[in-house]
């Protein structure tokens, strides 16, 4: 109120001053405008400091409160295979095993599928199935997770024990070699299962974020190439992809973050169990899902190896991300850009 | 200018009416802890609500996390499921008493077996969820189950991913059962699930959902899952020797030959109880005040809140699948318990 009394009154000076002569006038308005592009210029730089004051106190927080199982475990905590809240003996290498593994078979579906999407989208998509199909796809980005896990849960897994677990044990489970990654039970749930539901809900990501990329290839390089007789795969892996290749490996980036830090759809299907994976069936458990599993009920020292998990993904999520970007900049460098 | 001012003046008053409004409303009960009592703790809410005016708030944020919040002071009431020890009570000077009991039960999915025609002892469910025992036509479960035609079928054991007292409750029953199970793995909201077949569902619908989907599967629920989803159930074989079945005249009865008083606090373990028709695995939950409250008044009105619950919430509870206390034990909380609550 007196903020709004004092701008108008100064107004009315100013107006005042217009009535004088113009040269003073110039000024008034050249500070003005001078003052507020500093506090503009204040007022957002304060904002994106505000990210990274989060950033930094939820890494502070995260490592202040598993302080006391690094002080135990040390950085052993890391690969040790053990996960015993009676006895608290504690280890992240189950949980990592089981995010990594998830998150890995996720991506080796998601992305040539998403490929495979936006290449159609962009290239040889009629335009009247264009627009359904591009929403379908952004809607599809919207789905909550717990609706994934739901699904993964009660139509997925019964469908995925009878006819692809089964069928591929009898098939592949007496092979030497990857025989092993087909034995155990075949009971729905599992790494693969976690994986397979993984790549389908991140799988909008990708594909919506390649298909947006794709689009902004200037026409003029696009129909160049094919005016050279390129056929639509040519031009795909020599025009479009060199253009977007950033793009590209964001989009996949950020469907990797998601599937990595994945909560509740994964805990539906991973099958919840604190043990090794010994094949792609065998249940297993990721950290986010060990994290929403049991920090209700945890007390004490457990809570404390919950959040030295909790620091971890934050660890391997960022070292995924550096990665990226570094991929990034050495693809940049290497085109001379 | 005027306008604003006016509209100013209007959003003030707004809001000091919501403010006002709001301190009048805070005398609303306060509680948090236990997920497993929750149901009926929030539909004797509603009850009293409904008849008295005052509401009650419970956040179900877990044991562990109730006896938390409790110790902060942040509520006026906590709920565990597993008891706090007498030491702890009279080192944070707090009261315990019980407010309503329930049951767990061992659920199963065999086809050729209706519910409840399948038997089991103890320490043969002990070395069951062990991973010991590990196909259904095992030579102890057939013993157990004369004339009965068990298949060469693999057991699957679903266990919960969560913490939770309801594995407080079972793995509290497999500890008195057996020793190589209090050796091995022990009790706790989630303990480190040896069977090589075990696979974890969360919360009790998702243990139901994997039992009742995979095939030679066997786990444990709170009995209203079982009724609930129709599941098939086992008969277990109680101290005194008999095979019973849950429901809950057992859990009364389990109740029934408790000794409340024996332990300080009140925190007996009804596991493994005493009585021909007791259920072996019958748990209290439990609610955790302080003797001397901080906010007497807010301490007064929660004990209000429970004297109706004691006295009008037996219907509700038997509703929902869980028993009320009996009359003879509310009598000597009252008397016993809240009297060392300062008023």
């Amino acid at each position: 109120m007196s903020m709004e009394a004092s701008m108008s009154s100064s107004t009315e000076q100013s107006e005042a001053v217009t009535a004088d002569s113009s040269q003073p006038n110039m000024v008034g308005i050249a500070k003005r405008q001078r003052f507020q592009d500093i506090v503009f210029h204040r007022l957002t730089q304060t904002f994106s400091l505000l990210v990274l004051l989060a950033l930094t106190g939820i890494i502070a927080s995260l490592f202040i409160n598993a302080w006391p199982a690094f002080q135990k475990f040390g950085l052993h905590f890391i690969w040790r295979v053990e996960w015993d809240v009676v006895n608290e003996e504690f280890g992240a290498a189950i949980s990592i095993a089981g995010t990594l593994a998830s998150a890995g078979i996720a991506m080796l579906i998601a992305v040539p599928l998403a490929f495979g999407i936006a290449v159609f989208l962009t290239e040889t998509c009629p335009t009247w199935l264009r627009r359904p199909l591009g929403t379908a796809i952004e809607l599809l980005a919207a789905v909550p997770s717990i609706i994934y896990g739901m699904f993964g849960l009660f139509v997925f897994a019964p469908l995925f024990a009878d006819y692809l677990q089964v069928p591929l044990q009898k098939i592949l489970g007496g092979m030497p070699l990857v025989g092993f990654l087909f034995g155990g039970s075949t009971n729905g749930m599992g790494i693969l299962a976690a994986g397979i539901v993984l790549a389908f809900m991140v799988l909008p990501f990708i594909a919506a974020v390649m298909r947006d990329v794709f689009d902004v290839t200037p026409p003029i390089l696009r129909e160049s190439a094919y005016g050279l007789g390129c056929t639509t795969w040519e031009v795909i892996r020599n025009v479009v992809l060199p253009y977007t290749q950033t793009g590209v490996i964001g989009g996949i980036m950020l469907g990797l973050g998601r599937a990595l830090g994945e909560t509740m759809a994964v805990t539906f299907v991973i099958g919840n169990a604190n043990r090794m994976p010994t094949s792609l069936f065998s249940p297993g458990t990721s950290i986010a899902s060990t994290l929403a599993n049991e920090f209700g009920e945890a007390a004490d020292f457990h809570i404390a190896t919950l959040f030295a998990l909790a620091f971890l993904l934050f660890v391997i999520t960022f070292v995924v991300l550096a990665m990226a970007k570094l991929l990034i900049n050495r693809t940049e460098k290497a085109k001379g850009v | 200018m005027i306008i604003k001012r006016t509209l100013l003046k209007t959003v003030a008053a707004t809001v000091f009416t919501c403010i006002a409004m709001g301190s009048a409303m805070a005398a609303d009960i306060t509680g948090a802890g236990a997920t497993f009592p929750f149901p009926i703790y929030a539909k004797w809410a509603e009850g009293y609500k409904a008849a008295t005016g005052t509401g009650m708030n419970y956040q179900s944020i877990g044991s562990s996390g109730g006896i938390k919040q409790i110790r902060a002071k942040t509520v006026t009431f906590g709920a565990t499921d597993a008891p706090v020890p007498g030491a702890d009570l009279d080192k944070d000077g707090m009261v315990q008493f019980p407010a309503i009991i329930g049951g767990t039960v061992p659920v199963l999915n065999l086809d050729g077996f209706k519910p409840g025609e399948l038997r089991i002892t103890g320490p043969v469910l002990a070395e069951v969820f062990m991973g010991t025992i590990s196909k259904w036509n095992d030579a102890k479960l057939a013993a157990l189950n004369p004339g009965k035609n068990l298949p060469d079928v693999a057991i699957t054991v679903v266990h919960r991913a969560d913490g939770s007292g309801t594995t407080f409750n079972f793995t509290d029953y497999l500890s008195a059962i057996s020793k190589e199970w209090a050796d091995k793995v022990g009790k706790n909201a989630a303990v480190k699930w040896p069977a090589a077949s075990s696979v974890g569902g969360k919360g009790n619908e998702g243990v139901a959902a994997n039992v009742n989907r995979i095939k030679g599967s066997v786990g444990y629920v709170e009995y209203a899952y079982v009724k609930k989803n129709g599941m098939n159930f086992m008969q277990l074989q109680n101290a005194d020797g008999r095979y019973v079945a849950p429901d809950d005249k057992t859990f009364a009865a389990a109740a029934a030959g408790a000794d409340w008083f024996s332990v300080p606090g009140m925190g007996v373990s009804m596991v493994n109880a005493k009585g021909a028709t007791a259920w072996p695995i019958s748990t209290a939950s439990f609610i955790l005040m302080y003797k001397q409250p901080a906010d007497k008044a807010a301490s007064a009105e929660a004990l209000k809140f429970f004297d109706w619950a004691f006295k009008n919430g037996a219907k509700m509870a038997d509703d929902l699948d869980y028993v009320a206390l009996p009359n003879s034990l509310t009598d000597q909380i009252r008397s016993r318990v809240w009297s060392q609550i300062q008023k």
